[in-house]
């Protein structure tokens, strides 16, 4: 149970005013026929229709990242070729009957490879994410709930973890973590989650820091807290629900790029590692075919690119029905 | 608050981004010197354990190698039977990868904001819908990918640009911006997008403000408003994004110039890798993350030497 | 207020200079059409003053930048007549209407802190309209400005001319707001709340500046103001507004000697004295301002009125002449001085004595 989720922070706040003069009059007023060339001014009053809809797009996302995860999780029993097994003399050649995606360099099906390359991708930009939210969404939330020393100890510490660029730091935390040559598979796909996932927590923490901050701030915490609730339990029961949008909406996004950094890491040679498929070393690999064989980049490149919007839309649907203030990043 | 507590945070920044690309060395599984020189004799083994100090506790071999780092000595590539300065080559791949940074910087400015400054002006019309939804798409294409797209259509398929290699631009200047073209591109898509759409919700928020119907009401005309008066308060938010984005260009340029076989850094740190040499790598690391430090550090500076506001507490 | 009926196109230089006929705005909202201004008409001589005063929310910006065309065409729709030296504006293209602005209608807004763009120097502010309107080079326009900020009082305005507006106090930088809107010598000044952001002691300094600048440049002015306390030495006429409608407007000493508007006396009680802190927006009136979305048949003020009766809910008043007296308009059913209100006024007053007795100590009445 939940406690007061209420994804409308305006309203409360205007209708606990109560004074006989609406101050969200005011807002509307301030905000009249400003702008110059016929920009229509928004209406802090009114949702406006567009607003957190999910819509015809947003319905075409969830149906794209529904088949893909359907697809992935039903590869082993799926009528798919092995996406090992190499075709001789098909080698590199477009789509055709059996092969409706065409073969890579070394004659193995495209179709069955994109599929099992959404597994290590799928696990990798969901692992990298959810480690992220775990650790940045628990530093976030204990610093923006207690304030005070922890806050002050901990967030210029997470910050510093921004001093570095994201992919650089990523790179470099697989490269090392992974750099004996008998690494396994799994063992791989774990360090490339762990080193992504560790670029996340920052903005995930702070994301989480702002949100809740302000969310602490409000009338029914400081009152949970008069009547004497424990802390703890109003951060987990009454804060989290209410902040969880704004992480989920970033860890959207978050799931993209992550799965895109590993095609870098891929680019360096230390993503996932052939033979075994992602759609970061599928596109990686087959620049070396970009001559002969165009599709194996181009088609691995369309479905990457259609799942990162697809998140990306939902993402950005989840923000504004919820009114997400991304805040500082 | 000024420059002293600036550069203090500076200095603890770079000791710290330093700091952790010598723990990178640490990081390694198992004794380093078997992956840095798995074939090498035992003579060798201890030449490089001298060298990298490894029987030192890690403090002390930071500190040496610290040292060495700002004199100008950042390690060695250590081969079977030698080793060479790995300062050696930075010297011309730092420039390279800044060069293709700043012309991909330029050509993306110089589309985001007239596009962002109009869309906003246009909240709501076609040209914005237009405008705003490329370029969500645009965030959404891996660099990566669309730098083999690019390769493919525009080298290999319609041969319009070369699609890899490095002129000097004082060797063949026509040459080397030809070839700066597509990886410049590659970079450039991203951050429009990044730009254009913060430029625009920018100035639909500044448009809003009392001082530009204060402009309007004294007759200024559209152009003067938008370019004068709006874009001038909006392009100093911009400019803190394009301090933080530097770190997606920086990790996108490392990949371009892997892709367009461009002898920057990238390609620097991709040969290190592949090659298993984790000093330099260890090296390139930190003068990446410097790079980025000193970037925002800069771009700090110039927000407060460009907003007034900021500019007159300080003398204060 | 249509009672000094000009002849269209007469001499410019006699007659009204503005004369505003059944002016209306609708807004496009989500939630419906927006009236924020309805059927107003009103009148100004040259030189002259109009009072416009409302509580928050009753139209008096949007019916201001209605007049000066600078609400947004996409949402605005406007109907009625502007006449401006005999000439209607209401139809101008914002080509058109960027001949008129600043030197023939000029507009100050309420908030110092926000009129000015924060990152250019205010010097450079009032010579771009110097420069545009009137083809001033670099060094008259720059002297022009130096004198503009003397005049407006800005000590050492030579110096000043290269400071942002961030250096400045809130009162120095409406002077500095007052000086950008006179710097082409316009025939009418907009104050939409000129005084409002200020402290009390600064608010009769910029009041005083504006009487003193309108005098010598023998401007019109129209102060839009919810506190009748501004207006009341000040303008020569005053136009009551609620709800986006003209609910009362007379002569200004008519208005206070013979009030004949509910609301009218509402907002008389709530004039903020001395002792009141600054800022206080004008909070006596019980209730809620009354929704512009449909609105009701009847009088917009009957829910808070305290002399409202049946016929109030069902039917709209009006807006009438006082008997004797064409300058006198009113909007009311009951006016304070009829039998029916009177009756009501003394209920109310013998049940607040009884509750004053009775130890509450409550006066916060009407
Ligand atoms: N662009 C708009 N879209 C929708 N409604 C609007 C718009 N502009 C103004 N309104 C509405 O018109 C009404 C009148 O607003 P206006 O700003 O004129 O009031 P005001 O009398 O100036 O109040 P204040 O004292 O707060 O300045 C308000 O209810 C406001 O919500
Ligand atoms: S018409 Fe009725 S409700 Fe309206 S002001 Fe007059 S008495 Fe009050
Ligand atoms: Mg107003």
């Amino acid at each position: 149970m939940t406690e007061h989720v209420d994804p409308d922070p305006e309203h409360t706040e205007a209708e606990t005013r109560g004074v006989g003069l609406a101050p969200s009059v005011i807002g509307t007023a301030e905000a009249v026929g400003v702008a110059i060339g016929d920009t229509v001014p928004e209406d802090p009053e009114g949702k406006p229709d567009a607003k957190g809809k999910i819509g015809i797009g947003g319905w075409l996302a969830i149906s794209w990242l529904g088949l893909i995860v359907a697809l992935a999780l039903l590869a082993p029993v799926l009528p798919l070729h092995d996406p090992l097994e190499q075709f001789s003399g098909l080698a590199s050649s477009g789509p055709q009957t059996g092969h409706p995606l065409g073969t890579d360099a070394l004659g193995r099906d495209m179709l069955s490879r994109v599929i099992w390359g959404s597994r290590a991708s799928l696990a990798i930009g969901l692992g990298a994410i959810t480690f992220g939210m775990l650790i940045g969404g628990f530093l976030g939330l204990v610093t923006g709930f207690f304030k005070g020393r922890v806050d002050a100890i901990v967030t210029p510490l997470m910050s510093l973890l921004l001093a570095i660029p994201q992919f650089v730091l990523a790179l470099s935390l697989v490269t090392v973590l992974a750099a004996s040559a008998d690494v396994s598979d799994t063992r791989r796909i774990l360090v490339v989650i762990l080193g992504l996932g560790i670029t996340t927590i920052p903005i995930l923490g702070r994301i989480t820091r702002a949100n809740t901050f302000s969310w602490s701030e409000r009338e029914f915490v400081t009152a949970a807290e008069a009547v004497g609730a424990r802390k703890g339990r109003i951060m987990i029961r009454s804060v989290l629900p209410n902040v969880f949008p704004a992480m989920l909406s970033i860890a959207m996004l978050g799931v993209g790029l992550a799965m895109i950094a590993e095609g870098g890491l891929s680019v360096f040679g230390v993503g996932v590692q052939l033979p075994q498929p992602s759609w970061g070393n599928i596109i990686a690999e087959g620049r070396n075919q970009l001559r002969r064989a165009p599709h194996i980049v181009i088609f691995t490149s369309v479905v990457l690119f259609l799942t990162v919007l697809a998140l990306n839309f939902l993402g950005d649907v989840i923000s504004k029905r919820f009114d997400v203030r991304e805040g500082q990043l | 608050m000024g420059l002293l507590r600036r550069l203090l945070q500076l200095i603890v920044t770079v000791v710290a981004v330093t700091f952790f690309s010598a723990l990178l060395l640490q990081l390694l599984p198992g004794d380093p010197v078997e992956v840095l020189a798995p074939f090498s004799s035992e003579e060798q083994r201890d030449v490089i354990r001298e060298d990298l100090g490894l029987d030192d506790p890690f403090v002390v071999r930071y500190a040496g190698w610290l040292g060495g780092f700002v004199t100008g000595d950042m390690g060695n590539y250590y081969t079977v039977s030698s080793k060479r300065p790995v300062s050696d080559r930075v010297a011309d791949a730092l420039p390279i990868s800044l060069q293709l940074m700043i012309y991909s910087q330029l050509i993306s400015l110089a589309f985001a904001i007239p596009v962002g400054v109009y869309a906003a002006a246009r909240k709501g019309r076609i040209f914005d819908k237009f405008s705003n939804a490329t370029a969500f798409a645009m965030l959404a294409i891996p660099n990566f990918a669309l730098a083999l797209l690019l390769q493919y259509f525009l080298g290999v398929k319609w041969q319009l640009f070369p699609t890899s290699g490095y002129t000097k631009i004082t060797e063949d200047p026509s040459m080397h911006f030809q070839q700066m073209v597509l990886p410049c591109v590659t970079l450039a898509v991203g951050q429009f997008a990044v730009y254009m759409r913060l430029l625009r919700s920018d100035m639909i928020a500044t448009l809003q403000q009392d001082f530009i119907l204060l402009a309007k009401s004294k007759g200024m005309s559209s152009r003067r408003i938008l370019f004068r008066h709006a874009l001038r308060p909006s392009s100093l938010t911009l400019l803190t994004v394009a301090g933080l984005s530097v770190g997606t260009l920086i990790g996108g340029a490392l990949i371009v110039e892997v892709l367009f076989q461009i002898p920057g850094m990238g390609l620097m740190l991709a040969e290190a890798i592949a090659t298993r040499q984790m000093v330099a790598f260890q090296s390139l690391i930190a003068i990446v993350a410097i790079l980025y430090v000193l970037v925002n550090f800069g771009v700090d500076l110039l927000y407060s030497a460009l907003d007034p506001r900021i500019r007159h507490d300080r003398t204060r | 207020m249509t009672s000094e009926e000009t002849p269209v196109g007469t001499l410019p230089g006699t007659g009204a200079l503005l004369d505003v006929r059944d002016l209306s705005t609708k807004f496009d909202s989500p939630r419906g059409a927006v009236r924020a201004v309805s059927n107003v008409s009103l009148s100004l001589e040259r030189g002259q003053t109009l009072g416009i005063v409302g509580e928050s929310g009753s139209g008096k910006s949007v019916l201001s930048r209605t007049i000066m065309g600078l609400l947004p065409r996409s949402t605005a729709s406007v109907t009625g007549e502007i006449i401006f030296e005999g000439e209607d504006i209401s139809g101008f293209s914002d080509d058109q209407y960027r001949q008129f602005w600043g030197t023939e209608m000029a507009m100050i807004f309420q908030d110092p802190m926000t009129a000015l763009n924060p990152v250019m120097k205010i010097g450079k502010q009032i010579t771009e309209s110097l420069r545009r309107h009137m083809g001033m080079d670099r060094t008259t326009a720059h002297d022009t400005a130096v004198e503009l900020l003397r005049s407006v009082r800005i000590p050492e305005p030579a110096k000043r001319f290269d400071v942002y507006p961030h250096q400045l106090s809130g009162g120095m930088r409406q002077r500095v707001v007052i000086a950008v809107a006179l710097a082409c010598g316009p025939r009418l000044l907009l104050a939409d709340e000129p005084t409002t952001a200020l402290d009390v002691t600064i608010q009769a300094q910029i009041l005083d500046l504006l009487e003193d600048q309108q005098r010598e440049r023998y401007m019109a002015m129209i102060l839009v103001t919810h506190d009748l306390g501004v207006v009341a030495g000040r303008a020569h006429k005053i136009a009551v507004m609620y709800a986006g409608r003209i609910v009362e407007s007379a002569p200004t000493r008519k208005l206070f000697a013979d009030m004949k508007m509910p609301y009218t006396e509402a907002l008389m009680s709530a004039i903020p004295r001395l002792d009141a802190p600054p800022h206080t927006k004008l909070s006596a009136i019980r209730g809620r301002p009354p929704q512009l979305v449909n609105p009701g048949p009847g009088c917009a003020f009957a829910p808070r009125c305290p002399y409202a009766r049946d016929l109030c809910s069902e039917e709209r008043p009006v807006l009438r002449p006082v008997e004797d007296d064409p300058d006198h308009l009113f909007a009311c059913h009951y006016p304070v001085d009829s039998a029916e209100s009177i009756e009501i006024k003394d209920h109310l007053r013998a049940e607040q004595m009884v509750a004053e007795a009775a130890g509450g100590g409550d006066s916060d009445g009407w």
